[in-house]
């Protein structure tokens, strides 16, 4: 488990002060993996590095497992840190060992017998798919090959929590699935805690259980991806969840506008705005449209336009309601 | 002004030819080892400091006082600054009592380790420098200590870029060994300086530069070569 709690961070120049996080608390229960999105510059990386103490807060506390990591001295901290490993969006690896000798590293740092640490590294990398890939170099890798190095390494001391910074920011989508795949298998054998920082909705869809949506520093909403993706509160949620559905929303003419939101509806089968047509009688206009499927269920949001008189709207507004979708004017 | 007719009288042939029978093996060696070990003098003091140069400045994996650093820093800049030729005779005091005698070809190691030793630990900082950032970030997330950062990150990740600026070391202590000569340092620059200068045999001169620029090739050479060789960042 992990607790933060009143954690801020301020960052002091000559020339200014910048409040990087203010007042975060946030807890990971153990083995959930876990989102912090937001965009740049929300504050993200800053607080994924204070769980490690890479940046020591300016105040309040982080607690792993029930240490309090604040207290620690550099040593017992570096002992702590064998436990709550990390991987990064540039990957990191040594460029000058060969995989095998990466993944050897965190390793040899904790003081493991070479041999041990060699029949552990051969593990890992038959773990993350690349056996025969012990000898190559890191430059010899493609990006997606080299994150799995990474993640191999990250395993190796056996830790409790990884924290992912941006961990597919620089693969393609192809690959950021695999990753993403590997992440959660990983998750689910071995119970590791995840924490996954990025910018990408679609990462925290696609993975996450809980997330939160950080903004200038600051927790904007917090909650289950779900509910989250169904009904955004917060205006930087509203925007990461919908990136342009604002503006379409204007382009109609004299109809009327529904906003029809999935919330893991089993409606991908049946097509929902068909049967309206066949069963009701309307004929919709479909004027945006963003769904997902997240493990078989439907997510996302749609906006369509319909005949503008009273009666149609109000038949329109029970049929979606029993087809048990959220819908509202706009 | 000498004539190059001159130079190449069937005279002075047969008499460098005999100097060069006679005395350069011997001055080729006197300068091989000097360099050599100067060099690796120049290393032991330069490499730790170096390391110091860049783990103890702000932002470094281990900072040290600012003052500290700064105190280092002038030292450096002021030992970089001081003519090879003057350095030599200002550290007479030094060179007489590490090797008991300011003259010769084993105390002019002194005055050259001390002049070079400053400008490996800039070299060493400047390629330690070029370690990413980010892959220490990294070590330091896994919990490594800074000796260890030291050792099993940042040099082993820049050793092709510190082979590289440690032959430029390498052939510039090499140059500085022929000035050495000048106050009785033995090698191909004193060859150079007591024939050719004070005796006009400019035909000695002209062969012990030409080994002295072979001795600069082949060091250079063999450096480009290892620093190309175990650097792991090529894709074959």
């Amino acid at each position: 488990m992990i607790e933060i709690k009143n954690l801020s961070k301020t960052f002091v120049t000559p020339d200014n002060t910048v409040e990087a996080l203010k007042n975060i608390n946030l807890s990971v229960n153990d083995g959930e993996i876990y989102g912090i999105i937001g965009m740049s510059g929300a504050g993200k990386s800053t607080l994924v590095r204070c769980i490690n103490m890479l940046e020591k807060p300016t105040s309040g506390t982080v607690i792993v497992n029930g240490v309090d990591l604040g207290s620690l001295s550099d040593r017992e901290l570096r002992k702590e840190r064998s436990k709550i490993t990390m991987i990064f969006q540039g990957f990191n690896l040594l460029m000058q060992r060969n995989c095998l000798k990466n993944i050897c590293f965190p390793l040899e740092i904790a003081g493991v017998k070479k041999a041990e640490a060699k029949k552990r590294a051969e593990e890992l990398l038959e773990i993350v798919g690349l056996p025969d890939k012990a000898k190559n170099y890191p430059a010899q890798l493609s990006g997606g090959q080299q994150q799995r190095i990474a993640i191999a390494r990250a395993l190796a001391t056996e830790p409790k929590v990884l924290l992912c910074d941006e961990a597919t920011s620089a693969l393609d989508p192809n690959t950021t699935a695999q990753i993403l795949d590997l992440i959660r298998d990983i998750n689910k054998r071995l119970g590791i805690t995840v924490i996954v920082i990025t910018h990408q909705m679609s990462v925290v869809e696609s993975i996450c259980e809980r997330v939160a949506i950080m903004d200038n520093g600051e927790v904007a909403e917090e909650g289950k991806v779900s509910e989250i993706f169904s009904h955004p509160k917060s205006l930087v949620a509203k925007r990461l969840v919908f990136p342009d559905s604002a503006e379409t929303a204007e382009l109609a003419g004299d109809e009327k506008l529904i906003r029809i939101i999935f919330n893991g509806h089993n409606s991908s089968a049946r097509p929902l705005i068909a049967e309206m047509a066949l069963k009701e009688g309307i004929t919709a206009n479909i004027c945006y449209a963003s769904t997902k499927t997240i493990s078989g269920d439907l997510y996302g949001n749609m906006i369509i336009g319909i005949p503008n008189d009273e009666e149609t709207v109000k038949r329109a507004m029970a049929f979606l309601k029993e087809e048990n979708v959220t819908a509202e004017e706009v | 002004m000498y004539i190059i007719a001159d130079i190449f009288s069937s005279e002075a042939v047969s008499e460098a030819l005999d100097i060069l029978k006679n005395d350069i093996p011997k001055a080729a060696w006197e300068t091989f080892y000097v360099t050599a070990l100067a060099s690796l003098f120049s290393l032991i003091l330069g490499l730790p400091l170096g390391v110091l140069l860049v783990t103890g400045s702000k932002g470094g994996i281990r900072p040290l006082p600012a003052p500290i650093m700064r105190i280092l820093d002038v030292i450096i800049n002021i030992l970089r600054s001081i003519p090879f030729l003057i350095l030599m005779i200002m550290v007479f005091p030094l060179t007489r009592l590490i090797a008991g005698s300011v003259v010769g070809t084993v105390p002019s190691i002194v005055p050259l380790v001390i002049a070079a030793f400053p400008f490996v630990a800039r070299l060493v900082e400047s390629s330690l420098r070029e370690v990413d950032p980010e892959i220490i970030e990294t070590a330091q997330s896994m919990g490594a200590s800074p000796w260890k950062i030291v050792t099993r990150v940042m040099i082993p990740e820049c050793m092709p870029s510190l082979i590289s600026n440690f032959t430029i070391a390498v052939t510039t202590i090499l140059s500085y060994t022929a000035m050495s000569g000048i106050i009785g340092g033995g090698g191909l620059g004193k060859i150079a300086i007591n024939y050719g200068y004070y005796r006009y045999k400019h035909l000695v001169m002209i062969f012990a530069v030409i080994i002295l620029v072979l001795m600069v090739q082949i060091i250079q050479t063999a450096g480009t070569f290892a620093a190309k060789k175990i650097d792991k960042r090529t894709r074959h």
